[in-house]
């Protein structure tokens, strides 16, 4: 027998189920693409639809004045654009150090334990609780015991859902760093507060950004906690003691509405939170990728 | 100069290579992972500025008895020493020191090279600060000193504000001996210091710890039985948590004791 007739041979009895094997791969991948096809249409016509709505209600006076009566030309979106920048950013400023210290406390000191496991179990009920629940929740305890609505009662609300997520990306966080790198740290003899402070919490510090950055994203958009807490105004305030305007309610009560330049504003206001949102999202990747 | 000072006597001593001054005296060291019961009466010397090299099977607990010295097993509540590692008069296992200084006087070089998250500068001088206030010059010199030891001070002298992250693992590894020195301890623990290394960095480190022994008194656990013969003065060998054979690292090469220690050498077993 030849050589090239021998390889044939030794290539011939595998070929059948080297066929079915590549029938299969072509399958299993059409099917995968299609699934990923079916998101991505949504997600494009979503941000399509988002663009070229939102695009046509843009406009300077957006920026400078303030929501208009029904039945009136003009007006803008600058009371709910800064209410919500001030509620977001507030409530940012408010969760992240609570959560990060409470993250500190899951991963380097509450690992094993019973304390540890009971604040993780609450921490992953409070993460998927719905955030109807947390708007009402400080509606009964902040909102009726006052008796007044107001941008406090609102930060308040968007704090308890920055919380749970900054604590469990922090404590991620945390555990992905190696062992070996605090050892190192405790062999040179630092006590625990330093090795935590300088080593670990720096190790894993782009992944603790970026986990913060993915909670204000969150907290920009929601609409339930705001609605019985910081509810709405029709007028420009600083005022945290009052009710205060913010993008989601003025959507949603502008996109509901029969008047033809609210719902164009409305769409306004989905294009910059849409976008606003998206920045964020690109920025989180970017400070998570250049620093690792 | 040297020759002046040394008396014939103390010559033949130290070609001998008979124990000089003891500098930790371990003595009926038990060690326990939970109830598994890891280090079995383990009792020796190690002699003031030499090296002291650990080899046996992976398991046999080299690494255990390293992490003993400095306390290192603390950090595991589950882990638990017994018996007496004396250095200096003080029994470190039950010693009322505060850890931290057991630790800045036994320093630890591991496994795998760990520079921490700052500047190749921040790394060395992150130790120091730990126990020392300095000003900014003094410092500086502190650094510099301790890079030059670990023989890293030409490779990074021009680039001390970059990431130690950035340097190879080879560098790395110096770097992280050079933080260890820098903290100016009396014995330095090396934890299989070359296993993540390539030949050229292995050689380099070698040379390192041959210098070292000037000054530092240092331990080293090795798989590699080249490696232990050629920079250390004494082995031990240990197999299943005890130790079975230690001595001299030419009489336990040439001529080991026991038919154990010869097998695992010769590689008929291990």
């Amino acid at each position: 027998m030849t050589a090239v007739a021998q390889s044939v041979q030794a290539t011939e009895h595998r070929l059948p189920l080297h066929r079915r094997r590549k029938l299969v791969n072509a399958i299993a991948l059409t099917l995968s693409l299609g699934a990923m096809l079916f998101g991505l249409v949504w997600l494009i016509w979503i941000l399509f639809e988002t663009f070229y709505l939102g695009l046509t209600g843009l406009s300077w006076q957006l920026f400078t004045e303030s929501t208009p009566p029904p039945n009136v030309e003009g007006g803008g979106l600058a009371n709910a654009i800064v209410g919500s920048l001030i509620m977001v950013l507030l409530a940012t400023l408010v969760g992240t150090p609570i959560g990060v210290f409470a993250g500190i406390y899951l991963a380097e000191y509450g690992r094993t334990g019973w304390l540890g496991s009971v604040t993780r179990f609450i921490n992953d009920i409070l993460l998927s609780a719905p955030s109807i629940v947390i708007g009402l929740f400080i509606y009964a305890v902040v909102v009726a015991q006052t008796r007044n609505f107001s941008g406090y009662a609102g930060v308040l609300a968007l704090a308890l859902i920055v919380i749970p997520v900054v604590i469990r990306t922090t404590e991620n966080m945390l555990q992905l760093i190696p062992n070996a790198l605090r050892e190192a740290a405790y062999a040179l003899g630092s006590p625990k507060w330093i090795v935590i402070r300088s080593v670990t919490l720096k190790a894993a510090r782009s992944g603790v950004v970026t986990g913060v950055l993915l909670a204000l994203a969150r907290i920009a958009g929601e609409t339930a906690p705001l609605l019985f807490t910081a509810l709405s105004n029709q007028f420009f305030t600083w005022n945290l003691n009052e009710p205060m305007a913010n993008l989601p309610v003025t959507i949603f009560k502008f996109a509901m509405s029969p008047f033809k330049n609210w719902q164009e504003m409305a769409w306004a206001g989905v294009f910059l939170i849409t976008m606003g949102v998206l920045v964020l999202n690109i920025a989180a990747r970017v400070i998570f990728r250049r620093h690792d | 100069m040297e020759v002046t000072l040394k008396s014939g006597a103390t010559d033949a001593v130290a070609a001998s290579g008979a124990p000089e001054r003891s500098k930790m005296s371990i003595r009926n060291l038990q060690f326990y992972y939970g109830k598994y019961h890891a280090l079995k009466n383990v009792n020796l010397e190690i002699a003031e500025k030499k090296v002291t090299a650990f080899i046996g099977p992976s398991g046999c607990g080299k690494s255990t008895l390293l992490r003993v010295f400095n306390r290192m097993f603390e950090l595991y509540p589950e882990q638990r020493a017994e018996g007496e590692v004396m250095m200096d008069g003080d029994n470190l296992i039950r010693s009322k020191q505060d850890v931290a200084l057991i630790r800045a006087r036994i320093g630890m070089v591991f496994q795998k090279p760990t520079p921490f998250p700052m500047t190749i500068y921040e790394n060395i001088a992150f130790g120091v600060r730990l126990f020392e206030n300095m000003t900014k010059a003094q410092l500086d010199e502190r650094v510099e000193w301790a890079l030059r030891k670990a023989a890293l001070w030409n490779e990074v002298k021009d680039k001390l504000a970059q990431a130690g992250t950035s340097l190879s693992g080879g560098q790395q590894q110096r770097l992280c001996i050079a933080r260890t020195i820098a903290v100016k301890p009396d014995v330095i623990l090396f934890d299989e210091p070359c296993s993540a290394l390539d030949p050229i960095s292995t050689a380099k480190i070698e040379e390192l710890i041959d210098e070292l022994k000037q000054e530092y008194t240092v331990a080293i656990v090795t798989h590699n039985m080249q490696q232990a013969a050629r920079v250390s003065d004494y082995t031990a060998y240990m197999y299943l948590g005890e130790l079975l054979e230690f001595g001299e690292t030419d009489q336990i090469f040439i001529k080991p004791k026991k038919k154990e220690t010869e097998d695992y050498i010769t590689g008929r077993f291990g």
